[in-house]
């Protein structure tokens, strides 16, 4: 084991303290207490031009803590779990949530909610914890100089990044619930820039690639990452806008993973007591074209995002959002649940700080049958987007309007390189608009999707 | 009159406390983090208290506090940086982090040791000073405000059916110790309030929020600031975009607001003109020092030193002092922003821009309070000016590409000009342009500067930190907006 590594038995001693500090907060004085502990272990080495920029290594603990009283409630959250101060901390904590007015749905999850076992998900990699500041340091100096010589357009660099977080995670109720994990996750980043050519155009072109696992012996080989990461840029060197007008979109998958972060924003339980969703009253009744699918799935095993338990102490499962277009249900936790007047979905997630809310885990859309390029083909012209910027979603309204980079479809197939434009329209109208969906589906990070295309699509461009 | 840290909050670390850090241990750390050859080092203790209170549903839902303890220790070997922290102040753990950040200089020959730390903790500015920080003010107090809020956004109009407010304080004391021999010390109040109105109106529905604050204690609720008008505005806003209308698509005329529109100038030109990227040659404006990069209307500044502001520091996270640094004048770029590291490179004097969102992280060359300077014209008379066009009030955010200098920021609060006069409210829309492009059709500057009621906090590198921006009326001959109507 290496320094960093994180033990069973650590987490296993975690869990223990977080249930102790439950029984500090009944012996306090709460009607009953929530505890998260939290142990992380980080590296992040940097390399840029070939020097080494950076390495950054060191680990955290924290403990956040929920007490309930009388239907009143407070959170608070320390980094000071030395014995004596936890005790003192477990009185303040019951002492604020006095500030709180009474609130019948501010108490614990129903007995019979708690998870009662939790699967394995095979979520750590020992591998991961072996990885020292030298070797993460080869593979930045590997993966960038395999963009700098795949391609002499790469005049510069914003460097390769290696980085792995290793953490436990133990959480304890004072309703007898005690559970703890512990995962690892590693990734690697190569963001090569190419100067534009012309002496009259200052600009410069970033652009990156990237390979992120659990597991260490399955992320991509970095001199690869590297290539691909020059390929990307120099695509984008001349990017020019083009006229307004509507057109179809394709989404590439980096792009499609972040459009169906934007639909679960809405589509939880949170959003929908708080009315700030524009899908409220919309169960049951389609919300997407029939081609959409996505779900969210905590049990994966080996996935970025699984997790066997959720942040209400409440067993995880796999929930389908959208079936064939239709909305099936809103991701919830124990609170929104009780607002709405139905059931969790296991499906809290919970910092160290705060509230537990709605989160998801591994949200992925479903694979369409044909590939990208048989989908470029049947889309003859159009905008392919590669990168969104901005927060232009308005989750009461669905208004969506945010800056776009990509390429200029025609014929077929990927042409000239686009920028300075946005992509506009209502989040409805975009998913119902999805017509076609390709195969390409890879789980690489927590959310994911395949390309898709848009019918149409308002562009702000050029005037001309 | 300094802010009064009372003996609640007071940090640890600070003399008289229970890890008080005087010179002598400092130069011990100090000598264990350059012991493997590094050619500088600091260390960057925090103490930070905060607080926050939650009211939706006209109750308060969530009372929350927590602490934070830490030191961070950053090692530098020509242009590489080491670094390390500890949430635990031993002997043992500092040296071990201590350690951990300097092995970035190993393999180079044996370090020099650092001079001694000069025992006075070095005094700086007073640009915020508060009497009493609002953390040991009684909670009802605040519970108060967020009643006011939410009650004076109910009674603007019956089709608010959803309230939040929110105020969140903290207080946070940093000591910086460099192996130049410097130690400093600032305690930094913050308060911040907010609120956000859903209105509803048939199957219409539409949001709108108001939020304000600075490095002050209550004293920020004062004058017209005070939480009733923030819940009024909040309601104003969802109100009027009850009838908003689709927005243009394409290239036209713009007329900013005062005040908040400076993020778009902290996106269009602040992040480029950041010297890391400069240093690197990564930001579209490398090099272009002495080059036209705006119209001749324009003066750009980022100023540390403007009282109570958001994004005021009396020292930066490197223990240098903040400046009124002037970045473009009269459109020519003349400056960068710099932190030690940056500075060094360019070999010029340290600008007070090297911040960090906190001891887990290494300090950058940040913004403070971006401003462009006013103008001549009134707003009506700008405004007047336009035949067809949009007038952007309110503001959720931006971003910027730093190499090819492209950004976005999106509005909340918008209307359409059409002859002179603002009609319509339109839906939520984005404006897109190129920093240097964008700037140099600036054509028309109003004298209403207004500095933005403190709200804002700008990320980069995932480190988050406050920031003020203050503008005039500023009237863009063209740029791209982002509509749904052709």
């Amino acid at each position: 084991m290496s320094a960093a590594s994180i033990s069973n038995e650590l987490v296993k001693e975690l869990s223990d303290l977080a249930a102790h500090v439950c029984e500090l907060c009944k012996a306090a004085g709460a009607d009953a207490a929530e505890a998260l502990v939290r142990d992380g272990n980080e590296l992040t080495a940097k390399v840029r031009m070939g020097e080494p920029e950076l390495v950054q290594e060191a680990g955290s603990r924290a403990l956040g803590l929920r007490v309930f009283k009388d239907g009143r409630r407070a959170v608070t959250y320390t980094s000071d779990l030395r014995r004596k101060s936890l005790e003192q901390f477990a009185v303040e904590t019951v002492a604020l949530a006095e500030l709180s007015e009474p609130d019948e749905l501010n108490r614990l999850p129903d007995a019979d909610e708690l998870a009662k076992h939790h699967p394995e998900l095979d979520l750590y990699d020992e591998a991961v914890a072996e990885v020292d500041a030298a070797w993460a340091l080869q593979q930045c100096i590997a993966g960038e100089r395999a963009a700098q010589r795949s391609d002499a357009r790469v005049t510069n660099s914003e460097g390769a990044t290696w980085s792995r977080n290793l953490g436990a995670v133990a959480f304890a109720n004072s309703a007898g619930f005690v559970g703890g994990y512990r995962g690892s996750y590693a990734s690697f980043y190569v963001e090569p820039i190419c100067d534009e050519p012309d002496p009259k155009n200052p600009k410069k072109r970033n652009g990156y690639w990237w390979t992120a696992s659990r597991f260490l012996a399955e992320l991509a080989d970095a001199e690869a990452v590297g290539i691909e990461a020059a390929r990307r840029t120099a695509a984008t060197l001349g990017a020019r806008k083009i006229p307004t007008g509507e057109v179809a979109v394709v989404f590439d998958p980096e792009v499609g993973r972040s459009l169906i972060g934007t639909l679960f924003s809405v589509a939880n339980g949170s959003a929908f007591w708080r009315k700030s969703s524009y899908l409220i009253g919309r169960e049951g009744t389609a919300v997407a074209s029939p081609l959409v699918d996505i779900v969210d799935d905590p049990l994966l095993p080996r996935a970025p995002g699984s997790r066997p338990f959720d942040g209400d102490g409440l067993a995880t499962r796999k929930n389908v959002i959208v079936e064939q277009g239709v909305l099936r249900t809103v991701l919830c936790d124990v609170y929104s649940a009780r607002k709405l007047g139905r059931r969790s979905t296991g499906s809290a997630g919970r910092g160290i700080g705060g509230n537990p809310g709605p989160t998801t885990s591994n949200l992925i859309m479903a694979a369409g049958k044909q590939t990208k390029q048989e989908l470029l083909r049947a889309t003859g012209r159009g905008l392919y987007v590669t990168s969104l910027m901005g927060f232009g979603f308005n989750p009461v309204t669905g208004d969506f309007s945010r800056g776009a980079q990509g390429f200029w479809i025609e014929g077929g197939e990927l042409t000239y390189p686009v920028g300075e434009i946005t992509v506009s329209a209502n989040f409805d109208d975009l998913l119902k608009r999805i017509d076609a969906v390709a195969d390409d589906l890879e789980l690489r990070s927590s959310s994911a999707a395949p390309t898709f295309r848009v019918s149409h699509m308002m562009v702000a461009g050029s005037s001309e | 009159m300094p802010t009064v840290v009372p003996a609640q909050l007071a940090a640890p670390f600070l003399p008289g406390g229970e890890n008080a850090i005087d010179a002598t241990l400092a130069h011990r750390l100090l000598a264990v983090a350059l012991d493997a050859g590094g050619d500088y080092a600091d260390l960057y203790f925090e103490y930070r208290v905060g607080a926050d209170y939650v009211l939706e549903e006209e109750q308060v839902k969530t009372v929350g506090r927590g602490v934070t303890l830490g030191l961070g220790v950053r090692v530098t070997k020509g242009d590489a940086t080491g670094y390390a922290y500890t949430e635990e102040l031993s002997w043992d753990r500092m040296a071990h982090a201590a350690r951990i950040a300097g092995q970035i200089a190993a393999g180079s020959p044996p370090g020099t040791s650092p001079p001694p730390v000069s025992v006075d903790v070095r005094p700086v500015a007073d640009l915020y000073p508060v009497g009493r920080p609002s953390l040991v003010v009684p909670p009802a107090d605040k519970l108060a405000l967020l009643r006011a809020a939410d009650r004076a956004a109910r009674a603007y109009d019956p089709r608010i059916v959803k309230v939040e407010a929110s105020f969140t304080e903290s207080l946070k004391e940093i000591l910086v110790i460099s192996s130049d021999g410097r130690m400093v010390s600032d305690v930094l109040p913050i308060v911040r309030f907010g609120v956000r109105a859903v209105s509803e109106d048939g199957d219409k529905r539409q949001s709108g929020s108001s939020g304000g604050g600075g490095r002050m204690g209550m004293e920020y609720f004062t004058g017209d600031r005070d939480a009733a008008a923030h819940g009024r505005e909040a309601a104003r806003i969802a109100i009027a975009m009850l009838d908003a209308v689709d927005a243009p698509a394409g290239e036209m005329q713009v007329v900013l607001g005062p005040g908040d529109s400076g993020i778009l100038l902290h996106e269009a030109v602040g992040h480029g003109l950041e010297a890391d990227f400069n240093r690197k040659k990564t930001s579209n404006y490398s090099d272009q020092i002495g080059q036209q990069v705006a119209s001749p209307l324009c003066t750009v500044i980022d100023d540390g030193t403007i009282p109570s502001s958001r994004g005021s520091i009396n020292v930066d996270d490197e223990g240098n002092a903040p400046r009124k640094n002037v970045l473009i004048e009269n459109g020519i770029l003349v400056g960068y922003m710099h932190d030690r590291l940056s500075a060094k490179h360019f070999g010029v004097q340290a600008s007070g821009n090297g911040r960090r969102e906190s001891f887990r992280s290494m300090p950058l060359p940040r913004m403070t309070n971006t401003a462009l300077l006013p103008g001549p014209h009134t707003h009506d008379e700008i405004v007047a000016s336009v035949k067809r066009g949009v007038y952007a009030k309110r503001f959720s955010g931006g971003q910027v590409n730093i190499s090819n200098g492209d950004f976005v920021f999106s509005l909340t609060e918008s209307y359409l000009i059409e002859d002179g006069k603002l009609t319509a409210p339109l839906k939520g829309v984005n404006l897109i342009g190129n920093g240097p492009e964008v700037l140099r059709e600036v054509d028309m500057l109003g004298s209403d500067y207004e500095l933005s009621d403190g709200m804002w906090t700008c990320g980069k590198d995932g480190q988050s930190v406050p920031v003020g921006v203050a503008t005039p009326t500023v009237r863009i001959a063209k740029i791209t907006v982002g509509g749904t109507k052709a």
